[in-house]
This record gives structure tokens, sequence and C-alpha cells, in this order.
């Protein structure tokens, strides 16, 4: 198969479920929203080494949040419900309660699998916190703060969303790739339900599983760095020098696609070689997306 | 078409109809809820005596006609909706826990004493105790929403522990005396002694107007002031008032004074006053 002549090779990328959870962040300012978004997503590209992956998912305008003000909304995503509930409460408790002005609210259903939040919070207000619920809907906390009060809700709702998604563009040289991947990061950012957990939404360093230093439970994807052509059994064509990952998450696989299918989509550009993907050889993950099979079936 | 009560009696004595509500007449015939006995002043008579009974008993009934004496309407409902055109007498939705009643009218006291869920909005006036308790209990609302787009007379809210009262106009003294926890919402000014003897909850209060002394809040000496700030929560608040049809000022943009108290409880109670 080829988009605009770039080889897209008959492959899957192998993704993994993961539970997922969608903060709504508002803050009096546009600016501020963005910031606790920004610092709330930092340190949070992958679980080999974070306590989650995290990134925003889209800013939101004063009509979309519950409390009329700016927002910003993010997703994390973590190994489990319980990793996750202690990787959002921390980060919610430093990143956003510490940040001026800002609320932070759940932005998908409860159900059953939902992770208290706000309700362990809480005792930051060391006894002088209050506990609110509209009407019949869920319960929120009022942490007195040293600029008012942060308002927490007490739960949050999961969902079981896919992560690791992933396609790679490898080009000619270093400046083509990075513009793909740009171009890629833009036409995924438009969509829901997805975000690029990695700086900018782009991976350089694309990992193996293992490594020959025994702690290490991933290491560079050697097969794919052109500095090492030479030396171990290559998956670059000849004219490809540099190569560059996208990697998705999202809260269902029919995101994960949409975002591959649009990524690739926009990557296929002059000085693109080729479009592969990572995969353990459909070993470990349970979803395996495969690219032909997804860029056959029209953009909805 | 939904069952219909039609009020036909001139008669000025009280009338208790604890039994009009979706729970007991959706699935009796016509014929047999004309049969139902209320209690008109100390004796029994039957319903036909004081509605005109027509429509399909269902989830919905519809009450015409000046109701000022029939008192009990709705009360302990469970489900189902009851809409009035007219005024109601006391005890409108008692102790309810679901259902939704509509008065276009006034209603006077005890609208949704012990009202433990649902949603009662009357367009009208309202009376006294809103919400509250009945003399001798340890708690009056505890859960649910009660809307009066008008006024209401003293002691709204008394003893509430959960749910939300919105007053579109003034209310009388001591709103939310001795609540213990939930929400009232004045859009005008209350009356005197708000929030006395409060121990948590929050009382909003919409209807300052700067330079009039009789439209400034008397706050109790056992309330202290903590600062004027714009608190991010009441934005889900009135964002849901007015989801429900609620007629609700722009507000969200003001800054509101925050006075905690009552200091001869436990003194987490909030009085919030808008700075107008």
């Amino acid at each position: 198969m080829h988009i605009n002549n770039v080889e897209i090779e008959d492959t899957f990328a192998e993704a993994f479920p993961m539970p997922g959870v969608r903060c709504i962040i508002t803050a009096e300012t546009p600016a501020w929203a963005a910031t606790a978004a920004q610092v709330t997503t930092g340190y949070a590209t992958s679980v080999i080494s974070c306590d989650a992956e995290a990134g925003i998912e889209r800013v939101l305008s004063p009509d979309e949040t519950p409390d009329g003000r700016p927002g910003e909304s993010i997703l994390l995503f973590g190994f489990s419900r319980e990793a996750l509930q202690k990787a959002v409460t921390n980060r919610v408790g430093q990143c956003i309660m510490t940040c001026p002005t800002t609320a932070c609210y759940n932005g998908l259903p409860i159900t059953e699998k939902n992770i208290m939040v706000g309700g362990q919070l809480r005792f930051f207000g060391d006894g002088f916190q209050f506990s609110k619920r509209v009407d019949s809907g869920e319960r929120f906390w009022r942490v007195p703060v040293m600029d008012g009060e942060f308002t927490c809700e007490d739960l949050f709702g999961t969902r079981k969303g896919v992560a690791g998604g992933n396609f790679l563009i490898l080009g000619e040289n270093q400046s083509t790739a990075l513009s793909a991947a740009e171009l890629a990061v833009e036409a995924i950012s438009e969509l829901p339900d997805v975000i690029l957990p990695f700086p900018g939404g782009i991976v350089r360093s694309g990992s193996k599983i293992g490594s020959k230093y025994k702690k290490l439970p991933a290491s560079t994807n050697d097969a794919y760095c052109p500095t090492l052509r030479g030396l171990v059994d290559t998956s670059l064509p000849e004219s490809v020098n540099a190569v560059y990952e996208i990697v998705i998450d999202g809260l269902s696989l029919r995101a994960v696609e949409e975002a591959i299918r649009a990524g690739i989509h926009a990557a296929c550009i002059d000085g693109v070689v080729r479009i592969t993907a990572g995969n353990f050889g459909g070993k470990l993950g349970p979803h395996h997306i495969h690219l032909h099979q997804v860029l056959s079936v029209e953009v909805s | 078409m939904p069952l219909k009560l039609n009020y036909i009696s001139e008669s000025t004595v009280p009338v208790e109809a604890d039994c009009i509500t979706p729970d007991c007449l959706a699935d009796l015939s016509v014929a047999e809820i004309e049969k139902l006995e209320l209690l008109h002043g100390n004796a029994q008579a039957p319903l036909a005596e004081f509605f005109e009974v027509s429509g399909e008993p269902g989830e919905e009934i519809i009450i015409e006609g000046d109701c000022s004496r029939v008192k009990l309407i709705g009360a302990e409902m469970s489900r189902g909706r009851i809409v009035v055109h007219g005024d109601v007498g006391m005890h409108l939705g008692a102790e309810m826990s679901g259902g939704e009643i509509e008065v276009h009218g006034s209603a006077t006291d005890w609208v949704g004493a012990h009202m433990k869920g649902g949603k009662i909005h009357v367009h009208g006036e309202a009376g006294h105790l809103v919400g509250g308790a009945y003399r001798g209990s340890r708690s009056g609302m505890q859960g649910g929403v009660i809307l009066i787009e008008g006024s209401a007379k003293n002691e709204i809210g008394c003893l509430m522990r959960r749910g939300l009262i919105a007053i579109g106009g003034d209310a009388g003294d001591f709103p939310g005396v001795s609540m213990l926890a939930g929400s009232i919402f004045i859009f005008g000014m209350p009356g005197i002694r708000s929030g006395a003897g409060m121990k948590r909850g929050t009382i909003a209060v919409f209807g300052e107007e700067p330079g009039n002394s009789r439209r400034t809040l008397e706050i109790l000496p056992t309330f202290r002031y903590d600062c004027t700030y714009r608190p991010p929560f009441l934005a889900l608040y009135l964002n849901r008032l007015r989801s429900l049809s609620f007629p609700v000022p722009e507000t969200e943009d003001g800054l509101f004074r925050r006075y905690s108290g009552d200091l001869i409880e436990t003194g987490k109670g909030e009085i919030l006053v808008l700075e107008n």
C-alpha cells in the first residue's frame, strides 16, 4: 500500500488495555488552565518509568466547563485503577491544587469503576474542607487555600482505554521526518478521546523490550537507529536517515485507530520513505491495529 | 389524557389529601379514586365531594382550582409528577422522596418539609418553613430541590440536612435556622438572623442593594467576616438552577463576602453575600 508515494508496511501496532480518566481543569484565565494542564501531564510519557501516561486532550471554552471558566481537558492512563488513583491524586494535589485559581472536575460518567480524588485531597483542608452535592449530582469538595478555595470532585469515572497505539515515520533526513511527525501530531490533536503522551507528541527514543543489562526492562530500538545500520539487523531502508514514532493512548480502540489513520495520512509527505508500526510479535498486547486495515476504512 | 382533579368545593374547612400522589392513584380506576376518603376537618369524606375526577390514572396528575385549603398534596410521593394550576395548602410534598411537583400558583407553610428527594417548583410565593423540620424533629429536608420563584416567609430550611432550596424573591426571618448542612440560595433579601444556630451548610444571598440600609444583610454577631472572593463552586449551582428553568441572574463574575458561623455552634457554616 502507498499513500502519496509513501510505502505503508503491512504490519500492525500492538496496544494494551489501560484504565483512563479525564480531568477537566478550569481557572480564571486560559493561561492558568494551560499551566495547570501542562504541569499535571508532565513526566508522564510511558508507564515504563512514569506513574501514568498523560496528555492534554483539548482546550475548552467557558461554555464547555462545569463552572463556566476557561479550561483544558486532560487524559491520564495507568497500569491499573489502583495505580491510576494514586497517580491522579498525586498529580491533582501537587500540580492543580497548587496552581492559582484552578478547579478540577471529573470528565467521564460515574459507574462502579471510579477512583477517589477529591475525597482524598480533602484532608489537606485540615477539617475546614466543605463537602457539597448539587442536586442528585456527584459530591465535590471545597478545600480552603490561600487565594480562596480549591474545588475538586470526589470521584472520577474511569474507562478501559487503549495505550501504546503507534506508528513510525521513516524519513530521508531528520528535518523531513520531524516535519512529517509534526503534521501527524497536528492532525491527531483535532481528535477527541486521544492523547499523545510524549514530548510534543513525538518519540525519538523508540524502545524494544529488554536489554543486555538485566535490570533494564526496555532499551533502544536498535533496528530503527540509523547510526547502528552497519552493526545490527536493521529494519531501515537504504535511504532512511531518521525515524520518529507517534504513540497514542485513547479512551477506546476506535479512537486510537482513528488517530492512527489521521496521523498517517498527514505524515505521508515528500521525503518520507516508509510508515511502519511497532509490535512485539503479537505476543504481549491484545489489540493488534493493522495499518492496512485501518487505512482502508474511509475517514468518518 | 392524564388524571385530572378539578377542585370544586367551597368549604372553608381544610382538607387533608395525602392520597393525591401518583404512588396512590396510578393503579386505581376513576371510580375508585372518587371513593377515596379524605379528612375534612375532623370527619372523613369521599374525594368526589371536593374534586371532579377525569382522565386516565397514571404517573401524572393535573390539579386545577384554588386548593389553598387542601393540605398534604404529594406528601410522601416517590415517583411521577403533579402539576397544580392554582394555589395549594400546607405540607405540599412533605416527606416526598422522588418525583416532581410543579405549582403554577402559590403555596403556604411547610413546602417540602422533611423532603428526602425529588423536586418541588412553586412559581408563586411560599409560606413559612419551606424544607423545614416539624417541631421536635432533629432534621428537616434531607435531599432534593425546592424552587420558589417568588418570596418565602420565616425559617426556610430549618434544621435542613441536605439538598437545595432556591428562593427567587425575598425571604422572611431566620432562613437556615439551625441548619445542619445543605444549600439555600436567596435571590432577594432575607429578614433578620440568617443562619442562626447553623452548624454547616451554605446560605447565599444575592439581593443586597448598595446604599439601601433596609436591603443590607444583617449579620449576627456570632458570624465572622472571612474575605471577599469569587467561589467557583457557585457556578455549578447556578447552572443547575438554570437547567431546572429557575430564573437566575448572571452573577458568575460577582464577588461575594463570606462569613463563617454560627460560632455558637461549630462555626462551619457560611453566608455568602453578593457584592452588588
